[in-house]
């Protein structure tokens, strides 16, 4: 029996929502290949990874805790991916947000007032923005790669963080830790959910993915990311500049991950470490993937990978399984999706099956 | 069944060769032979199956069903190189040579392995010295002109000596003059024995070349015939199918005041393989339709864009309409003052292939129709504009939520133009507006211009077809190395002239007469 | 002050060779057409499976051709994603990165800590002796002769042999060279497979030699100096080796200015050095207009699918 492979003539809908299951369905089964092979219960290991955490109030939350950045990041990125620019730096301007965030709460500490956390997240937007323009800067002005220069500005933001902390703004009474001083009080995101960590920015993550939906799919501009994305003749036939295009989305995407940044250092950890993020900007772009490079998708993206972030930690607390697991199963289930796209463009059709069909004809 | 008369066993007998693209039939039992020596033209309109059909004879499809004779004998070429070491060579319609790469390494790519270069080098300049085809062994490709790609693809087979030669449409891309040349060198090639398969839809074309013809309609063969003793009004009708209707010229009319002026418009060339535009200026009255002619590539798609607005031109006088400098504005903001563009190509530039045809509206109608206010799309008002252009231009599709890509180039290329014309623009610019696209689009398309100029606005039209441009216009300039020639009357003007025009600066003619007088002369 | 000369020379090669074989080898795929961006993430497999399998045999002689062949596996992944199921190829690159990184701090967990002895120093009598000259010349480990030497055999391979210019037209035009019947997917895939062996032997480099000992992430971004060396290169071999060793020397300026440092700099501001210095190179690469442009393949990262 032959296959024949063919384009569809269009895109395929259904299989456009159907493949981020399939590509977990089968994420899921080869981590049971590998837990055998690791030489763990596979059940039993996949149940602490997948379901303990959505057992209890706290795993819920945890789960909004660890979904609220990769969903400001990955909305972020799915704009930019969308207008076919490739930002991979959020993590770098992640960092610099949480840096300008940290930078506010620090020379106000200890003071009161509604506006500090205010100021904190301009603060962090414009750093993440302002980051952002560099790549964005250097791509419309003089073409250059915008993914290998915010990736190189990644790791100079670690280690831009990494002087602060370890050198002016440590921490004098931190028995020389190389972390800041707590935030104080009015510098701290307020906690949706007494009891747990789930903080005000799950739900501004939220409004954003909101937000970012309705400028995708109602306005002009939205329109415009994705004819610059998609054709950029057409985009130019069209009047759309595609430099202006750059620009937009590399600092909405610079904004978002500093806000996401902001939120973290505000958020969970309450000051600035030297390593904020399990590296929530390189996942977000897997969140962006996984969405479809759709906000609402995107939500549901963060989610199954904030799950994933949560199991990875109760699986190496109970079946001592390295850390690294997580970020084997967030590749595999990329490679998964974008393997399983192919049945999105192409159709595969039996050969044997359609000749019979000619000659009955 | 179609039989050849005459010679003994045929150099190649095709026997029912059906080649099927998912519900398409691209060709259906198609049938003929070619004997040694026989210039054959493969005669149809396009998308009549003539491409699908030599792919196959060189390897690069597999037929469904049918057999292959070669000297008699059924052969199956699985790859070219298999159908090469039988003898098969093949020019392509566009050109499948590197740009990056030397002439003698793009020929040693079309050859076996192992062939040493410097012993090539010297064999293609032999051959090339031997046949007229002059060329340089070690210049890069993207130094060459059009004519000169042609040659490397030539001595490619030539240096194989074929015994069937396939070029597909080699003339489409090449001024008169250098197609007289091309001529006497296939006629030279025919005389030595070598067979050739010339694919075209150029009538006149087939009618000086060669001694028998094939034609296609549909994937069938309809018909073959001795080109010498019809008349291409007759051929024509066999590739078309229906009755010809005859092309009535328009009328000229009396000279309005401009609508269009072009006044010294200079563009630098964009990129490394870009044309620079150098001093161009014509003026367009209302009512009028302006033709430019010229080979590809000489700064048409730049002066599209240039007109069109998606590049801009300081100090904007260089580009008026009414009066009005505009050329400093953006597609968006020229189309608002009343200039619409259709460019060449449709998939990519003038619609996005993935996005439904309503999405498309948006695309160059948004601020015209009202399909947008205030940055907020209305996606009623844009879905509704499509329905108008498929209904009122009869645009074959699924409705107006089909992805544009899903339809023919046909279909696809009134829809582009219905958009623009139902956003009655005071200014239209269209580039190649019936490339690859059936008569009786063609005739669709040229009827709304037609309409369009009878309603006062003025119409540049691109084209490298001369025959669409003198049917349809009253004035043409010609394009050559960015520069416009004076405009013609169409009603005066001689493809001779126009010819002449179009070969320009182009060096060609200067080197034949200095290196081939004699073949001139044939000619 | 010769010895500290040579000391630095020394260091530089060392800091050049995993960039220089990881840039060679992706050299080689983009010059077929394809931009694999996993370099960073095929070089971590090559160095924790070199690694494991040097403790595990006792020889680096098996570790070697092992971090190779894991390579070409990881490669493989991007081959079939991108060239069979036409998937973005930079999405999937992206993907084999982050995977890559995964999977080798999975597979290394257990190895953190533990030591291997280096890959020993070539010793030639009487040439490695010699002073200056010697040491320069003669005193470094197979893989760095390896490095230049598959160097200079890609460049070769890629002016005068046949296969090397049916690559090129591959990536020059894979429509081209698929209608003159050459065959565009094979190609592809062999260059990959050889861009990802590469990428393991520098990897293998890293954790044998340069650090003898595994870390999780210890390649620290030179797969994308990698990628960011073939534009500087502009796809030409010999360029990407005198650009690998600038960078070794930049990576090395590093540590030596590091130690002689009297402003009292933070240390963290020379370890920016090598990252900033490729988005300066980059910059003056990529602003001298159409030069470099004009040597890029022309059909880089565009799928090519042969119609049926």
């Amino acid at each position: 029996m032959l296959l024949r492979i063919e384009p569809r003539p269009e895109v395929s809908r259904p299989f456009t929502c159907a493949t981020p299951a399939i590509a977990m369905l089968l994420t899921v089964a080869s981590g049971w290949l590998l837990f055998l092979a690791l030489g763990l219960a596979p059940g039993e290991t996949l149940y602490q990874f997948l379901v303990s955490p959505l057992l209890t109030l706290n795993g819920l939350a945890e789960l909004g805790v660890k979904a609220a950045p990769l969903v400001l990041i990955g909305v972020g990125l799915a704009i930019g991916f969308r207008a076919n620019v490739w930002n991979i730096g959020a993590e770098g301007q992640l960092t610099i947000g949480a840096i300008a965030a940290g930078w506010v709460a620090l020379a106000f500490w200890g003071q009161e007032g509604l506006w500090i956390l205010p100021a904190m997240c301009v603060a962090g937007m414009l750093g993440g923005l302002a980051y952002a323009a560099i790549p964005a800067f250097l791509k419309t002005r003089f073409d250059v790669n915008e993914i290998l220069t915010s990736l190189m500005l990644t790791y100079v933001a670690n280690l831009v963080l990494s002087v602060l902390v370890f050198g002016p703004w440590k921490d004098p009474d931190g028995f020389n830790f190389p972390q800041t001083k707590l935030f104080s009080e009015s510098a701290i995101l307020p906690i949706l959910v007494e009891g747990t960590r789930l903080h005000l920015g799950a739900l501004v993550a939220l409004g954003v993915a909101v937000a970012a939906w309705l400028l995708l799919s109602r306005t002009v501009v939205g329109f415009q990311i994705e004819v610059v994305g998609q054709a950029p003749a057409a985009a130019r036939f069209a009047g759309f500049s595609g430099k202006r295009t750059v620009w937009l989305t590399m600092l909405l995407g610079g904004a978002l991950a500093g806000l996401a940044g902001t939120f973290e250092a505000a958020g969970p950890i309450g000051q600035l470490i030297p390593k904020l993020t399990p590296g929530y900007g390189f996942t977000a772009i897997i969140v962006a993937f996984l969405g479809r490079l759709h906000p609402l998708g995107i939500v549901v993206a963060a989610l199954v990978m904030a799950l994933s972030y949560i199991g990875g930690e109760n699986a190496q607390v109970t079946a001592s399984l390295p850390q690294a697991a997580t970020g084997v199963f967030q590749g595999m289930l990329l490679f998964y999706l974008l393997a399983s796209d192919f049945l999105v463009r192409y159709r595969v059709r039996l050969l044997a099956a359609e000749r019979k069909l000619v000659t009955a004809s | 069944m179609v039989q050849h008369k005459g010679a003994g066993a045929a150099r190649l007998e095709l026997r029912g060769i059906t080649k099927r693209f998912g519900s398409l039939t691209a060709n259906d039992a198609v049938s003929f032979a070619v004997a040694p020596g026989e210039i054959h033209a493969l005669l149809g309109e396009n998308g009549a199956g003539k491409s699908t059909l030599v792919k196959g004879i060189y390897g690069l499809l597999q037929p469904d069903e049918g057999e292959i004779l070669w000297d008699g004998q059924v052969v199956h070429p699985a790859n070219p190189q298999e159908a090469r070491r039988l003898g098969i060579g093949m020019v392509f319609q566009h050109f499948s040579l590197f740009e990056a790469l030397t002439v003698v390494e793009n020929i040693a790519l079309g050859m076996e392995r192992g062939t040493d270069r410097k012993a090539l080098a010297g064999r293609i300049a032999e051959v090339s010295r031997a046949y007229g085809l002059p060329l340089d062994p070690h210049r890069e490709v993207h130094a060459l002109s059009v004519g000169e790609r042609q040659r490397v693809e030539i001595v490619r087979c030539l240096l194989q000596s074929p015994k069937l030669l396939i070029m597909d449409e080699p003339t489409s891309v090449l001024t008169p003059q250098e197609a007289d040349r091309l001529f006497e060198t296939l006629r030279r090639l025919a005389r030595e024995g070598c067979s050739i398969l010339y694919i075209s839809h150029k009538l006149q074309e087939i009618k000086a070349l060669c001694s028998r013809a094939t034609i296609l309609r549909g994937g069938r063969v309809v018909g073959s015939c001795d080109p010498a003793v019809e008349t291409a009004r007759s051929m024509a009708q066999m590739m078309i199918g229906a009755e010809l209707k005859s092309l009535a010229r328009r009328k000229s009319k009396p000279r309005a005041e401009p609508r269009l002026t072009i006044d010294d418009l200079n563009l630098p060339a964009d990129g490394p393989f870009g044309v620079a535009l150098k001093g161009v200026s014509f003026e367009v009255g209302a009512g009028e339709i302006f033709g430019i002619a010229g080979v590809a590539g000489n700064g048409q798609n730049e002066l599209t864009q240039a007109l069109g607005g998606e590049r801009q031109i300081w100090p904007g006088k260089a580009v008026r309409i009414d009066g009005r400098s505009v050329g400093h504005l953006n597609a968006e903001r020229r189309r608002l003052v009343g200039l619409c563009g259709v460019p060449e190509e449709r998939n990519g530039h003038a619609a996005v292939p993935d996005m439904s045809l309503a999405a498309n509206a948006l695309l160059s109608a948004r601020n015209r129709t009202g399909l947008a206010r205030g940055g907020i799309i209305r996606r009623q008002a844009a879905h509704g504009f499509a329905e108008r252009v498929i209904r009122e231009f009869g645009v074959k599709a699924r409705g107006a939520e089909a992805a544009a890509r899903s339809l023919s180039g046909g279909n696809l290329q009134k829809y582009v133009v219905g958009r623009e014309v139902l956003q009655t623009p005071d200014i239209l610019v269209v580039a190649q507006p019936t490339w690859g696209v059936d008569a009786g689009a063609a005739a669709t398309i040229h009827q709304a211009l037609f309409n369009l100029a009878q309603n006062g606005a003025a119409i540049v039209v691109i084209s490298q077809d001369l025959e669409e441009l003198l049917a349809i216009t009253d004035r043409l300039a010609v394009m050559n190395e960015g520069r416009l020639s004076r405009a013609l009357e169409t009603t005066d003007a001689t493809i001779e002239e126009i010819g002449l025009l179009m070969g320009g600066a182009h060096g060609a003619p200067v080197e034949t007469t200095a290196q081939q007088g004699s073949i001139q002369n044939v000619a | 002050m010769i010895d500290t000369f040579v000391l630095v020379i020394a260091t530089v090669v060392a800091a050049a060779t995993p960039l220089l074989l990881a840039a060679t080898g992706e050299l080689v795929v983009e010059r077929a057409g394809v931009l694999n961006l996993g370099v960073e993430g095929m070089m971590l497999i090559g160095a924790v499976t070199g690694f494991a399998v040097t403790i595990a045999s006792g020889h680096a002689s098996l570790g070697i051709p092992a971090a190779a062949l894991a390579g070409a596996a990881t490669a493989l992944v991007f081959a079939v994603l991108t060239l069979t199921l036409m998937a973005n190829q930079v999405a999937t690159g992206l993907a084999l990165t982050i995977f890559g990184i995964g999977l080798s701090a999975l597979m290394g967990a257990s190895y953190v800590g533990t030591p291997v002895a280096p890959l020993p120093k070539l010793h030639l009598p009487g040439l490695s002796d010699l002073a200056v000259v010697g040491p320069l010349l003669f005193g470094h480990d197979a893989l760095v002769y390896l490095s230049v030497a598959l160097t200079i055999a890609v460049a070769w391979f890629l002016k005068h042999s046949h296969a090397g210019l049916v690559l090129r037209a591959v990536g020059e035009s894979a429509e081209s060279a698929h209608s003159i019947g050459h065959p565009v997917i094979a190609v592809r895939y062999l260059a990959c497979l050889f861009g990802g062996a590469m990428a393991g032997l520098g990897g293998a480099f890293l954790s044998l030699s340069y650090t003898p000992m595994w870390m999780e992430g210890m390649t620290a971004g030179r797969g994308w100096i990698a990628l960011a060396l073939v534009v500087f290169g502009a796809w030409r071999p010999w360029r990407v080796l005198a650009g690998a060793y600038l960078f070794g020397g930049v990576t090395i300026l590093e540590l030596h200015v590091q130690g002689a440092n009297g402003i009292g700099l933070p240390p963290q501001v020379f370890s920016m050095a090598p990252y900033l210095a490729t988005v300066a190179v980059l910059t003056v690469i990529s602003a001298g207009k159409w030069r470099g442009r004009l040597n890029a393949p022309a059909s880089l990262g565009k799928p090519f699918r042969p119609s049926v």
